[in-house]
């Protein structure tokens, strides 16, 4: 088995567009134009001033098992829009057709009448949401699902409640940068006793050059309610390497159920590792209500750079927490990624099962915390992590923290590396099957528990991103 | 249909291979017998095509062509079935969707047109009705969690789909009970026809006693020593191989 030559990336194309952006800078007067930009009320300028504040104290986190140049953050745009963005397209229709047809290339059409059945979109481009589908069908169900500048305008009151409440302005360096200049994002209210009639989903789109990406996301499900939610994620191929720092922050309520699945594939880089995406998200989602439940998903294929870690705090009694991870690194990406689970409500359950796949040069770290606190009698935790290696240079590491603070909860830890087993593709091989379909084969076979996991659409399409991200890994 | 000259052959430096000389001819079941160690394994493995094998000297001939000149998914598209002793598990991997591949992958090579689900779901399930395996085979990974019999069987089963010209079957009575060795071997023998050839590898002269040979080889340090017909493998059986390997040497 030889090591691999680069993958394809197939979304690497640049949509010529005109943009209305801020120039590359950091300080109070950008956080001041973003939120004029958007006309947003004093309470979340207030918070972003706040936020900004803080960050400014704080030093980026050097414990990753990732290495890259310092980033410059006085370099970066903190906000991009296609222009025209300040009256928002009303309808699809008026939509520019030059960023439909950019969705169209990714294969996410805005249309309705062509659109994906049964699932709603709302598709971020740069800093700001360009479209949302299924508006009017979900109006009917109650569900509020729209741009997270539609819901500062339209909900002010929710987002001022729910927000900054699971992940709070000054968690981390990248949730704090995040905070001060987030530009958009989607925002999904599910209420009480209704189960979303569809699929919801975010596809993030990187065009500009030299920008980054701020996104926030959060989602809320009252009493009972549930949803499942999906985002996807593509950059252009650039030199340089491009900031995205986003926050997810999910709540649930008593009985609520949440799934949060992302095919992630951000431009991971040329076969040098040239360029790419950095990667730093801070997603959690918190239990809040009693048998309450929140299942994050992940594909992740792309970024130079992953340094993720979506979490679920359980604090209603009988809350449950999952976490599957699939991620994938080839050439020189670096992915350090894993899951938090705090258990505070009693008899709270949690399952961390994760994948990782490694080839070329790659780094893949699996990193997570299962903290019971003493507050959770008979908690649960089950942990899997298994690591792929495929090739000779590639490398996988575990670390899993786990501090138990009441004697009656358990953790169950189980971890495994293997290489692609030269006797597995030989056997393969020796059964007339060629060497690159015997390694989607086993790698498809090594991910098939997370990846049932997904939404049946995103399955094929994880798939199909898997085998592209692995193309010519084994020679 | 199989012609092998002076084949030699080493594995991480050390020469196992030292001239094998041997032919099989369409409609032939030849036994190849030997002490451990012998290179019996390392035959197979090189005849199928394991990187790890360095041929040194020496060729073969399969069906007219170059074996050495064909990669070892070539060479199992051409009819080359090798029954692994120690078939490897694929978690995940579901056994029939494997077999499934491989089988159009054959197919695909040879110009014929892939076979559907439908189609073959019926086809795996009378061969599986023969081998005498349960249902759940079907959903299970490859070799995932089987016991080391129904490995072998699995092994079977999977010649009886794909149909090879040529099957090397390595030690693939090693391990089983009587009623799993005489499945096996009804097997083996259900394959048995003018057109196709078997090579068994076997320690034990067990499984000969149901598969009849029309050609019994004993391998000592990487050579052919002694050939003959069933008759010497019940002399081995009886008389062990120390004597057949000393009578050479004196």
């Amino acid at each position: 088995m030889q090591t691999l030559v680069g993958a394809k990336y197939r979304h690497g194309f640049i949509t010529d567009i005109e943009s209305d952006s801020l120039p590359p800078g950091l300080d109070e007067d950008v956080v001041k134009a973003i939120s004029r930009k958007k006309n947003e009320p004093q309470f979340l300028l207030d918070w972003r001033l706040k936020a900004f504040r803080h960050w400014q104290t704080m030093r980026e986190p050097a414990w990753a098992h990732v290495h890259y140049k310092p980033i410059d953050y006085q370099e970066i745009s903190y906000y991009s829009a296609p222009r025209p963005p300040a009256n928002a397209p009303k309808s699809i229709d008026e939509v520019d057709p030059k960023l439909l047809a950019t969705y169209e290339k990714l294969g996410i059409p805005l249309h309705e009448r062509a659109r994906l059945a049964g699932v709603a979109v709302d598709a971020v481009f740069d800093s700001v949401s360009v479209a949302t589908t299924f508006k009017d069908k979900l109006g009917k169900a109650g569900v509020i699902f729209c741009s997270f500048s539609d819901a500062v305008r339209d909900h002010p009151r929710l987002v001022e409640r729910y927000l900054g409440t699971v992940v709070p302005a000054g968690d981390n360096f990248f949730a704090a940068l995040n905070s001060a200049v987030f530009s958009d994002g989607s925002f999904v209210y599910v209420p009480p006793g209704v189960r979303c009639p569809m699929e919801l989903s975010t596809y993030f789109r990187i065009n500009a050059a030299k920008t980054g990406q701020f996104e926030r996301t959060l989602i809320i499900a009252a009493e009972g309610a549930s949803v499942s939610y999906l985002e996807g994620c593509t950059a252009p191929m650039r030199d340089e390497n491009q900031l995205h720092a986003a926050v997810v922050e999910l709540v649930a309520l008593d009985n609520a159920q949440i799934k949060y699945s992302t095919v992630q594939n951000w431009y991971p880089g040329d076969e040098n590792g040239v360029g790419g995406i950095f990667n730093f998200v801070t997603k959690r989602g918190e239990c809040r209500g009693r048998n309450s439940k929140i299942s994050w998903t992940q594909v992740e294929t792309g970024s130079a750079i992953t340094w993720k870690y979506p979490s679920c705090v359980l604090k209603g009694e009988n809350s449950i927490g999952e976490f599957y991870s699939v991620a994938v690194a080839n050439n020189y990406q670096q992915a350090d990624t894993g899951s938090k689970m705090i258990h505070i409500g009693r008899n709270t359950k949690s399952t961390i099962i994760s994948k990782g796949i490694s080839a070329g040069h790659a780094a893949n770290t699996y990193r997570g915390l299962v903290k019971m606190l003493p507050s959770a009698g008979g908690a649960r935790n089950f942990t899997q992590c298994d690591s792929l290696l495929l090739g000779a240079q590639c490398s996988a590491q575990t670390f899993p923290y786990m501090e138990v603070k009441n004697p009656t909860a358990t953790v169950e830890h189980e971890a495994s590396t293997s290489k692609i087993g030269e006797d597995q593709l030989f056997y393969c091989l020796q059964r007339g099957i060629s060497a690159e379909d015997a390694v989607n084969m086993i790698v498809s076979g090594f991910c098939k528990v997370v990846f049932k996991e997904l939404p049946m659409e995103f399955a094929v399409e994880a798939q199909n991103l898997l085998s592209v991200s692995l193309e010519g890994a084994v020679g | 249909m199989l012609e092998i000259t002076d084949l030699s052959a080493r594995v991480a430096g050390k020469d196992i291979l030292r001239g094998i000389n041997l032919k099989v001819n369409a409609g032939e079941i030849h036994a190849i017998m030997g002490p451990n160690g012998s290179g019996k394994s390392t035959l197979a493995q090189v005849l199928a095509g394991r990187e790890d094998y360095e041929v040194t000297g020496g060729s073969v001939i399969f069906d007219g062509r170059d074996l050495f000149a064909l990669r070892a998914e070539e060479r199992a598209r051409a009819g080359l079935f090798l029954g692994f002793q120690y078939p490897v598990e694929i978690p995940g991997v579901n056994n029939v969707y494997l077999l499934k591949a491989a089988l159009n992958a054959k197919r695909k090579a040879a110009g014929e047109p892939e076979v559907d689900a439908y189609d073959f779901l019926a086809l795996i399930r009378q061969k599986m009705k023969f081998m005498q395996m349960s249902e759940s085979f079907l959903t299970r990974g490859v070799n995932e969690g089987f016991s080391g019999g129904e490995k072998k069987r699995n092994e079977v089963l999977q010649m009886l789909v794909l149909e090879p010209r040529l099957a090397i079957l390595d030690e693939t009575d090693s391990g089983l009970d009587i009623d799993a060795l005489k499945i096996v071997s009804k097997g083996v023998n259900s394959l048995r026809d003018a057109k196709r050839a078997v090579v068994l590898v076997t320690h034990y002269q067990r499984l000969l006693d149901y598969v009849t040979p029309d050609h019994v080889h004993v391998l000592s340090a990487g050579r052919i020593v002694k050939s003959g017909d069933k008759s010497l493998a019940h002399e081995l059986e009886r008389r062990g191989y120390d004597w057949v390997v000393e009578s050479r040497v004196a």
